[in-house]
This record gives structure tokens, C-alpha cells and sequence, in this order.
């Protein structure tokens, strides 16, 4: 039998205001406890809400990134349900009029093709507060710093069919709301999380299987793994002879299993209706055209021109310009070197490579574009070697500084005096007395090969810091005279 | 003095016949001495109220004081007060002290008001008798055998006893107009966003409304000047100019076109309530009106259709009230439900508990489009009633009330009987207009409400045509016995 799974996914992306939604308390992020709640945020009686027009603009360039219908008219509505960190007792969202209607993106395969995900709508909610359970035993802290954050939740056609193709189009997702700036996309601390309705279905079948929601999992890779995870285990489950059951689910990162959190008979009956205290929200078209009108650059028009401005081939244009923070970076270093090249091998390689074992965001990095721009110069001017480059990268990483400030301290300039180098080429070739042997007696033709010896020895003696090119020469020089 | 209008004490003040320390000393001393009666009040303030006349009478020794400088007057408990504990008659907020004022309150502070205390009222503005309250029901001066009426019934009775000479109230469904009819006040519920409602404790948030309950339209649209006007905190507020409301109070009523709906006088209708009506229409007549009936057609369905959007709204609006963070919280709650279900059972009462329900259960998956979507349609219809109506005349007249004030204990097992007390007061909070009740006739000893009706924002007109009533006539003044 061959299955077929199938993929929608919710996506909570926490807009970039400065304030709430509702309200004027402050949204950054890691404050101390309660500290950034106000009255409205703590729900105390006859607080009202105040809309902010800021999520309504980053929903509107949302909507029109995305190539959808936005709702001239939309109304906010309570979602009445009862948590402790959900201090009116209700969430205020959209169900009825959502801003953003019908939209779609396209994502790349790894084939190489192209497909196109359908987005049903996206609509403004608000974020609720945390629950603390650790802290305090036998109790639970709520803390409200979070209650109010304006999200907007990105609701997409069941149109995937892998978990491969989920995380494309997460990413995409994830690479339209930076560009956008309306989000920081950070997974980790939350601003961007993603929950998983997923079913399977014999291949060919038209009806949709039973799906199960897999609710926030906060990192692409976790997406990826809770997906697989979960389509095996419902594949499993039906081959045994069982049923998949509508439930929600969590996924445990460190078991990587998903494992099952309410069935939907368990599932509130949430009373929507629209909030008598808010207005609806009315735009015409001019506020729109205005927004269009100043779009920034969305990731496919910035591959596109990644290609053609800097010769990127595809894949590299497309890992570059993915992520908002990721292009600005290469663009920046690409700049402060002229090469683009040796800009995205250094993005995509060194760069990279640092942030995932040190499991960062670019966002985050500790070396600057401008300083690893800095450090390509020295590259390109051949004061310093691509070797002792990845040295230096590693001093400005740990201990920071620019690329000048660690070759001058640590005394890494490239020694491209042809005298000193001669003299070290000398007491090599004086020194291996049975290397230079085995040169002198080989058929000239292997000898390029041997002369890596020599050149490994010369780096050596000089710490690295000679110029490859002139050794070479150099030893090419002296050896093949020994020859004659 | 107890017996003086806001605008008359105001003139005292001005004049220095007394100090606002003086009178609010004066009214406090008679709260003490008095309120155990009525039990009009359920917190006093007396010292910050001393220092709040003190700050008015500096205010005014420097030649910095205005309108409202040094006046005094109660807040019903639904308003928010800082440092003050704000109950809304609940249990549920008996130890609540609200850390912010009312955008209201704000406002008649800045104004220099004196704020003598917070009013007894029913429980979470559900109610019209005050007997839900928590604190027990305020009483009817005219007869402490009766209910002062409801909700803000407090606010009617402390006014009506002379405890204070104006106080703030929120109608929901009548709850100014009809408290003021059946104490013999005058009572204005404004249009639908003239008042702002930041922190007025909500009980259904798209028909509540604060206003002013007065003896006298004059103090009424003194009281107005100060609560009205923009509040970018609620969203529903409108922005539009405030005018100043006592401007117009002395236009005469020549060619005033009245409308007195055949709706608002069915057959059984109290008849000495239809006569004392019929005979202030007489009076509005010798004042150069003229008089047509018109139609409110859809009247009959304002109760149902109410009976869903409020408690729908209150349903909603009272869930924040959960043992959570501020308020009643059980005790030694076993787990999270158990926290709730004991701190929402044991701190409401009866009356909020059934519209609670009532609320929940429209809106609950299946019902939603039989229910709230349907009322919401004939709230529609009501407001249209109204607007054609108001084509053609200017005010529309009618009884506040079906009778006058009725005894404690009356109605309080026939929740339905209770509901249709407001059938005359509830059409307009669904059509959003304003109206006012002033006394204009006594039964048994019980005064008789006339409630004017007007158009979107035409407070102005209803004040001058209730005030000129009351030039012309004496209702106004009757004061109960022993008063």
C-alpha cells in the first residue's frame, strides 16, 4: 500500500510593534515578569480595548506579499475560552472577517521545481500570557508580558504532501514576514510557531484522512522531524488496524514523538462572537495602494536579482536570499569585498557553520557583515591567506574585533618579502635532505605533486603567514635547480 | 441646602454663602445620619472627599475655579475609582480597589468635583430593583417599603433622599431612566458613544451607557458638560464636539413636534401612570407643541432580542472575573476548575449567574444563528422604528415605566416579570439613542416618570424640552415625606 500524507499548517507569527494590539504596554521580549502588562493586559474591570493600527499595516503588506484578497472590512471577534494566562477569559481575533483572505506562495522542491501552496487567510489575533510551572512548586506563575502581542496566524490550504514540503513552505513563510520586517522570526523565543494538522490517505484516495493538530513546535528542524514522526505513527496505526482519532497533539523535542494533549471531545466550545468593543476595521483602497507602493523587496524577486547582480548560481541565490537577515548580511559583505563569490562561500560555509554549532541566527551573529566584509578584504589583498582567514574568523567570533585589529595583535600578516621567504625555502630544503632525494630522482612529471611537502614545511616554519603563491614559486625554483 | 439644585449650590459657592468644605461636611454628616434608611451608598469616602472640597475651595480662593468647582456628588459603584474599592454590588469585587480611575470619574475630578461616595446598585448593573445587589437593595425614599428601581437605583434613591445633590449612573436597558422614574429624578441616558466607557465596569458592552441623575435637566446637563465628549481609550467614543448643554435649555418649545407612539400605551398600562403622562403631553401642548401619534411596530420584540445580546455580551464580558488575578477566590481551590467554578459560584449571585448562562447558551455552537444572529437582526429593525419615527417628529413621549415603584420582594421569584419592568426603556439602548426621565405626575404618593425620546446626539433638545417642563411646572420639586 503507498500512503499519502496531508500537510496544512497554522502559522503564529508575532508582529514587530512596538506596543500591543490592545493596548499601550511595551512588547519586547525577556522583561521580568508582569512587568510589561498594563490594566488592559491584566484584564481589570472597565478596561477596553484600543486597536493598533501598526498590526493592521504589517497584516495589509502581508496580505499583499502574498498576492491575496484583503477584507475591506474586517471585524474582530472573542474566541471565549477559560486559561489562566488568558486574562479576560477570551481571546480577541477574527474568525468571520478575517484581514487577509485567499493568498498563496510558491516553494521550491528539492527536485528543483516549483509548487504553489495555498494560504486560506491570515488573520489579527492576540497572544496570550505564559504559565510558569516550574518555578514556583505546587503553583503556577502567570506571567502576562506576552498577553496582548499582536499575531497574525497564517492559515494554509491542505496542499502539502510531505514533511520536506512543509518546511518549504514554513521557510518561505518565515522569509516573506522578515523581509517584510513585520516579524523578527524568532523561533526560539517564540515570534514565529508553527502548528501541524496532519492525515494520511491511501495514494489516489480523494477523501481526506482523520487529521491530528501538532501544536507549537519552534524550529524548522522539529517541524520537519514531528511531521515524519507523525505520519509514520498514523500510517502505523491504520496498518495495524487501527484509527487515527481527531485530537490534539505535543511534540516532545527531546523524545522526538509527538504524544496526544486533548482529544476534540474534549474541545471548547468557544462562543465566537463579534467584540462589541472594537469597531470594525474599515480601509479603502488608497491605504492599501499606499502600503503596495512600499513594499520591500520580497525573497523571490531577491533571488531572482541575487542571480543576475551578483552570479550567484541557483542554489546559492536561493539559500542567500531566504532568510531577510541572511541576504542583508551577504549583500553587506559582498559589498565591503567586491566579490561576490568569495561573499557567499563565506556566508554559506564559515559563517554558517559557527551559527549552527553555536546554534545562533544570523540575526545574532557575533561577527558583523561589515567585519567579515573586513576580513575578505584581507583576503583579496593578500595580506592574509584563506587559511589563516578562517583563524582570524575564529578570534573575531570568540573574542570579536575586526580582521585588522587580530592580524596586526596576533601578528598574522602574510609575509610576502621574497627574501624572507627564500631564506625559510633555504633551511627546508637543507633540512630534509631525504625529501629532496626522493624530488631530485623522480620523473619530473610526479614532482608537482611532492612539492606539497615542501610547501606544508614552509607554512609551517612561517606560521602560516607566507604567501602560498610566492612559495611555490620559490620552491619550484630551488628544488628544480637541485635537479639539474 | 440639601434641597438645592447643583446649579443653585454652584451659585452659593460663587457667591461664598458656603464653602465646599462646609457643604460636603454637611452632606457626609447627613449620609451618616440618614443613608441607614436607604442604603443608597456602599462606600463613603468622607476624607478624601474633605480633601478634595479643600483642594476646590484653594481653587476657588485663587480664582481658578469653574463650573463644577467644589460641587459634590456619588458615583454609582460600577465606575472605577482609584485607591477606592469598586464592587459593582458583587461579592466577586467586594475587596476590589481599582488601581486607575474611570475615564468619568477622570473627568469630574479634573473639573474639581467633590466625590462623596460609590452607590448601591444591582449586582453587575443586572437587575431593576437593586435587590440584587450584594450589599442588600437600596430602599425608595418616597416609600422604603419599595425598590428604588434599577439598576442605579443608589445613585436614585441618594439623590431622591437629598444624600447628594447628583449622581453618575450607566443605563444598560433603563437603568438610569427608570431608577429616576420611580424615585421622581431626572435621569439622561446619552447616545450610544457620547460617554466614554473606560473603566465603567461592562455589562453589555455595545448598550452601556453613563449619564447623569439629576434633580433638575439644568443639573443634568451641568453633569453632562463634564462626562461627555471623546476618550481615545474607548474605542466606541465618538469624536464629536460637546456642545455646551446648558446653552439651549431656555429656547422655547414652539412648533416642537412630539410623537407619542401607540405602542408606548397599551391597554394595560397603569392607568394613573397613562393619565399623568397624557397630562404633561397637555402641558407640552399649552407650551406651543403639537402632538401626532406615530409607530414603534417592532416594540414587543425589544425585550427578547435584549435578553440575548446583553447577557451574550455579559457572558463574555464577565469571564476576566475568575479567582485568577484580583477579586473573590475561593477557598483552598483543589485544582485549576475547581478555582473556578467555586470562586465564579461563590461569588456571583443568582442573577448574574442566570444570564451568565442564558448568554453562554446563545452563543454556543448551533445556536448562535437562531439566537444572537437573530436579535441582532431585530435590533436593526428597532433602531430603523426609531429613525422613521424621528422623521417626522422631533422628541417622542411616552411613560418611563409601566406603574410606579413596586414593593421589595415582588418580583424578585419571576425573573420575567422583573425583565418586563423595562419595556418602555430597553428598544432605545438597542437603537442606540438618548432619552431622559423627569417626574411629571404622583400616584399614591409615588411619583410617575415621562420619558423623552430624541435622535442620535440630540441631548440638547432633550434637555431644553425637559427643562422648560420643568419651568413650568412643579413635579421636579416634590420631595418625599420626612425629607
Amino acid at each position: 500500500m503507498e500512503w499519502e500524507a496531508v500537510i496544512g499548517l497554522e502559522i503564529h507569527a508575532q508582529l514587530a510593534t512596538n506596543s500591543k494590539i490592545f493596548s499601550g504596554a511595551s512588547t519586547a521580549f525577556g522583561a521580568e515578569p508582569n512587568t510589561q502588562a498594563c490594566a488592559v493586559d491584566l484584564a481589570l474591570p472597565g478596561t477596553l480595548p484600543v486597536f493598533n493600527e501598526e498590526a493592521l499595516r504589517m497584516a495589509v503588506k502581508f496580505g499583499l506579499a502574498i498576492d491575496a484578497n484583503i477584507g475591506r472590512t474586517s471585524v474582530f471577534d472573542r474566541k471565549n475560552y477559560f486559561y489562566p494566562d488568558l486574562p479576560k477569559g477570551y481571546q480577541t481575533s477574527q474568525l468571520f472577517f478575517p484581514i487577509v483572505g485567499e493568498g498563496h506562495v510558491d516553494i521550491t522542491l528539492e527536485d528543483g521545481t516549483t509548487k504553489r501552496v495555498g494560504v486560506t487567510r491570515a488573520h489579527l489575533e492576540e497572544d496570550a500570557g505564559k504559565s510558569l510551572h516550574d518555578e514556583f512548586p505546587g503553583m503556577t506563575g502567570i506571567d502576562l508580558n506576552r498577553a496582548g502581542t499582536p499575531l497574525l496566524e497564517i492559515v494554509s490550504e491542505p496542499d502539502m504532501r510531505s514533511a520536506e514540503e512543509a518546511v518549504a513552505y514554513v521557510r518561505k513563510i518565515h522569509s516573506i514576514v522578515t523581509s517584510l520586517g513585520i516579524c523578527d522570526g524568532n523561533m526560539a523565543e517564540g515570534s514565529f510557531r508553527c502548528d501541524c494538522n496532519v492525515s494520511v490517505r491511501l495514494k489516489g484516495e480523494e477523501e481526506f484522512g482523520t487529521r491530528t493538530e501538532t501544536k507549537n513546535i519552534n524550529s524548522f528542524r522539529f517541524i520537519e522531524k514531528a511531521i515524519k514522526g507523525e505520519i509514520e505513527r498514523q500510517i502505523d496505526l491504520i496498518e495495524d488496524g487501527g484509527r487515527v482519532v481527531q485530537e490534539t497533539r505535543l511534540y516532545d523535542a527531546n523524545k522526538n514523538e509527538t504524544r496526544s494533549m486533548r482529544s476534540k471531545e474534549e474541545a471548547n466550545d468557544y462562543r465566537y462572537f463579534p467584540c462589541p468593543d472594537l469597531l470594525p476595521i474599515v480601509i479603502d483602497e488608497d491605504y492599501i495602494d499606499v502600503i503596495r507602493d512600499n513594499l520591500p523587496e520580497l525573497p523571490d524577486a531577491r533571488k531572482a536579482r541575487f542571480i543576475e547582480e551578483y552570479t550567484l548560481s541557483d542554489y546559492d541565490a536561493m539559500v542567500l536570499s531566504g532568510d531577510h537577515h541572511m541576504a542583508t548580511y551577504f549583500e553587506t559583505v559582498a559589498k565591503t569585498a567586491k566579490d561576490s563569490k568569495l561573499a557567499a562561500n563565506w556566508v554559506m560555509g564559515e559563517l554558517s557553520k559557527h551559527l549552527n554549532q553555536n546554534d545562533t541566527t544570523i540575526a545574532d551573529s557575533p561577527v558583523s557583515a561589515d567585519q567579515l566584509g573586513g576580513l575578505l578584504v584581507r583576503i583579496k589583498d593578500n595580506t592574509i591567506s584563506g587559511n589563516i582567514a578562517k583563524k582570524v574568523f575564529e578570534a573575531m567570533w570568540s573574542e570579536g574585533g575586526t580582521a585588522d585589529e587580530i592580524i596586526e595583535a596576533k601578528g598574522l600578516k602574510q609575509v610576502t618579502d621574497t627574501g624572507a621567504i627564500e631564506k625559510t625555502v633555504d633551511e627546508v630544503i637543507a633540512n630534509c635532505t631525504k625529501q629532496v632525494e626522493q624530488y631530485t630522482s623522480a620523473e619530473p612529471e610526479k614532482r608537482g605533486k611532492m612539492i606539497g611537502f615542501f610547501m606544508g614545511q614552509v607554512m609551517k616554519a612561517t606560521g602560516g603567514k607566507a604567501n602560498p603563491g610566492a612559495v611555490t614559486g620559490i620552491l619550484k625554483k630551488k628544488l628544480d635547480a637541485l635537479c639539474d | 441646602m440639601f434641597d438645592k439644585t447643583l446649579a443653585e449650590l454652584a451659585q452659593g459657592l460663587e457667591n461664598g454663602d458656603f464653602s465646599s468644605v462646609e457643604l460636603t461636611q454637611a452632606y457626609l454628616d447627613r449620609i451618616a445620619a440618614e443613608d441607614g434608611k436607604y442604603n443608597s451608598f456602599i462606600t463613603v469616602t468622607g476624607e478624601q472627599a474633605l480633601e478634595q472640597a479643600k483642594a476646590a475651595d484653594e481653587a476657588r480662593a485663587t480664582g481658578n475655579a469653574g463650573a463644577f468647582t467644589g460641587l459634590p456628588i456619588a458615583h454609582k459603584d460600577i465606575f472605577c475609582t482609584e485607591g477606592v474599592r469598586t464592587s459593582c454590588a458583587s461579592k466577586m469585587l467586594d475587596n476590589f480597589v481599582s488601581p486607575y480611575n474611570a475615564t468619568v470619574v477622570n473627568k469630574f475630578n479634573t473639573a474639581g468635583a467633590v466625590m462623596l461616595g460609590k452607590t448601591n446598585m444591582d449586582e453587575f448593573a443586572m437587575g431593576s430593583s437593586n435587590e440584587s445587589s450584594f450589599y442588600g437593595p437600596s430602599k425608595n425614599p418616597w416609600d422604603t417599603d419599595r425598590v428604588p428601581g434599577g439598576s442605579s437605583g443608589g445613585s436614585a434613591a441618594a439623590v431622591a433622599a437629598h444624600l447628594a445633590p447628583a449622581a453618575t449612573g450607566t443605563d444598560t436597558g433603563g437603568s438610569i431612566r427608570q431608577p429616576a422614574a420611580l424615585c421622581g429624578i431626572t435621569g439622561l441616558k446619552p447616545t450610544y458613544g457620547r460617554v466614554s466607557r473606560f473603566g465603567m465596569i461592562a455589562f453589555a458592552s455595545s448598550l452601556d451607557q453613563g449619564g447623569p441623575m439629576t434633580r433638575t435637566a439644568e443639573d443634568a446637563a451641568m453633569m453632562l458638560n463634564v462626562m461627555a465628549g471623546f476618550d481615545p481609550n474607548d474605542s466606541t467614543c465618538m469624536q464629536k464636539d460637546v456642545p455646551d448643554y446648558t446653552a439651549d435649555l431656555s429656547k422655547p418649545l414652539t412648533g416642537l413636534k412630539i410623537g407619542l407612539p401607540k405602542e408606548f400605551f397599551p391597554d394595560d398600562l397603569n392607568p394613573a401612570v397613562a393619565q399623568q403622562v397624557q397630562a404633561a403631553i397637555k402641558e407640552y401642548e399649552a407650551l406651543g407643541a403639537t402632538v401626532k401619534e406615530v409607530s414603534l411596530p417592532n416594540t414587543a420584540l425589544a425585550i427578547p432580542a435584549y435578553y440575548i445580546i446583553a447577557p451574550s455580551e455579559a457572558s463574555s464580558n464577565l469571564s476576566r472575573f475568575d479567582g485568577v488575578r484580583y477579586g473573590y477566590r475561593c477557598e483552598n481551590p483543589v485544582d485549576l476548575e475547581d478555582l473556578y467554578k467555586r470562586s465564579r459560584g461563590e461569588g456571583f449571585g443568582p442573577e448574574v449567574k442566570r444570564r451568565i448562562m442564558v448568554g453562554a447558551y446563545a452563543l454556543s455552537e448551533g445556536f448562535y444563528d437562531a439566537y444572537y444572529k437573530k436579535a441582532q437582526q431585530i435590533r436593526r429593525l428597532i433602531k430603523q422604528d426609531y429613525v422613521n419615527a424621528l422623521n417626522d417628529v422631533d422628541v417622542i413621549m411616552g411613560p418611563t415605566t409601566p406603574h410606579p415603584a413596586f414593593k421589595l420582594g415582588e418580583k424578585t421569584s419571576d425573573p420575567v416579570a422583573m425583565y418586563m419592568e423595562d419595556i418602555f426603556t430597553i428598544s432605545l439602548n438597542l437603537a442606540g439613542m438618548p432619552g431622559i426621565s423627569i417626574p411629571c405626575g404622583m400616584t399614591e404618593g409615588l411619583p410617575v416618570g415621562l420619558q423623552i425620546i430624541g435622535n442620535y446626539f440630540a441631548e440638547e433638545k432633550l434637555l431644553n424640552v425637559a427643562h422648560q417642563f420643568q419651568v413650568a411646572t412643579d413635579w421636579h420639586k416634590k420631595t418625599p415625606q420626612g425629607i
